[in-house]
């Protein structure tokens, strides 16, 4: 059990790192992405858009806890 | 070559050259300080799990659907990029210190000229142990690179291409200069991989999602002149707001 939370651990400190709530960020902005796309509405913009706001996020509260 | 194969072997090198000069500086520490026997026999034995972690991963990857690969790869590379992103843009703007491959160097060489002599398999453990701690941790972030920039483009072999250059460039380096590689723009290439990682990241969710760029590959190009141009200002942004309050 401790070797399968050890496990899960390394992979979540290596993909998501300090800030969680930048991977949920990104997940909802792809689910809005799909939801648009297959409404046949044009999503493309959206991923680009979405990613100022999760990096400006992100810096600002990275700079907050430093 | 296309637009989307050059820019997989270009990443993949870049990325993995940035992971292989950190995994050098360990290596060299341990082996100056406990010997180039077990430090080689740790790289060794780590090359060997990263071998079988590429085998047993790589044709499963493959048999996805590529529209669910490229969401899920997608999903995992922004996320994963928007990390080493945020990471460079605050040393660029200077919130936060630039890595120094001397400084790192020297840590190691100390921890490993002051640890105990454990001897286990006729092999100095510590020496054997930093070795394949280092080069296993580095090499997973390569072997996740390689896997997913290469399966999401459908061309495991390419990206692979690309992390073997940079093995075989820093590898000659560190032999012939023995010596961690500080003069490596390592921050500049730290700056470029998480570009590169947010870019792909961006382009492959998108159609994972079910979404179309316009012009196909083609807009990669768009969406890597994006994720830079928006960096270079949030640098600019961060670095004059520092100031300001610096000088505050």
């Amino acid at each position: 059990m401790k070797l399968v939370r050890g496990f899960g651990r390394f992979w979540w400190d290596f993909v998501v790192g300090d800030d969680w709530l930048a991977a949920v960020l990104v997940a909802v902005a792809i689910g809005v992405t799909a939801a648009i796309a297959h409404s046949h509405v044009t999503a493309w913009w959206l991923m680009p858009v979405a990613v100022i706001a999760v990096l400006w996020l992100s810096l600002r509260r990275a700079i907050r806890s430093a | 070559m296309s637009t989307g194969n050059t820019f997989l072997v270009l990443s993949a090198f870049l990325a993995s050259a940035v992971e292989f000069v950190e995994a050098l500086t360990i290596v060299l520490a341990s082996a100056l300080a406990r010997g180039w026997r077990s430090s080689l026999a740790g790289v060794g034995a780590a090359t060997v799990v990263l071998a079988g972690c590429v085998a047993a991963l790589g044709p499963a990857l493959t048999a996805i659907p590529l529209n669910a690969l490229r969401l899920a790869v997608g999903a995992l590379l922004l996320v994963f990029g928007l990390q080493w992103l945020r990471k460079a843009i605050l040393r660029a703007s200077g919130y936060k210190a630039l890595h120094d491959e001397d400084e790192i160097f020297a840590r190691e060489l100390a921890d490993a000229q002051g640890a105990g002599h454990v001897e286990r398999a006729g092999l100095d453990w510590y020496g054997f142990v930093l070795s394949f701690k280092g080069v296993l941790l580095e090499g997973l972030e390569v072997v996740f690179i390689v896997l997913t920039f290469g399966s999401a483009q459908h061309s495991i072999p390419l990206a692979a291409v690309g992390a073997g250059g940079a093995l075989v460039l820093v590898a000659g380096v560190g032999i012939a200069v023995r010596a961690p590689l500080a003069r490596v723009p390592e921050n500049l290439m730290k700056f470029a991989v998480g570009v590169m990682l947010t870019t792909f990241g961006i382009f492959w969710s998108t159609e994972g999602a079910g979404a179309h760029w316009p012009g196909s590959d083609a807009s990669l190009l768009g969406v890597l002149g994006f994720v830079i141009l928006v960096s270079v200002v949030l640098v600019r942004l961060l670095r004059r707001e520092r100031l300001e309050t610096v000088t505050a």
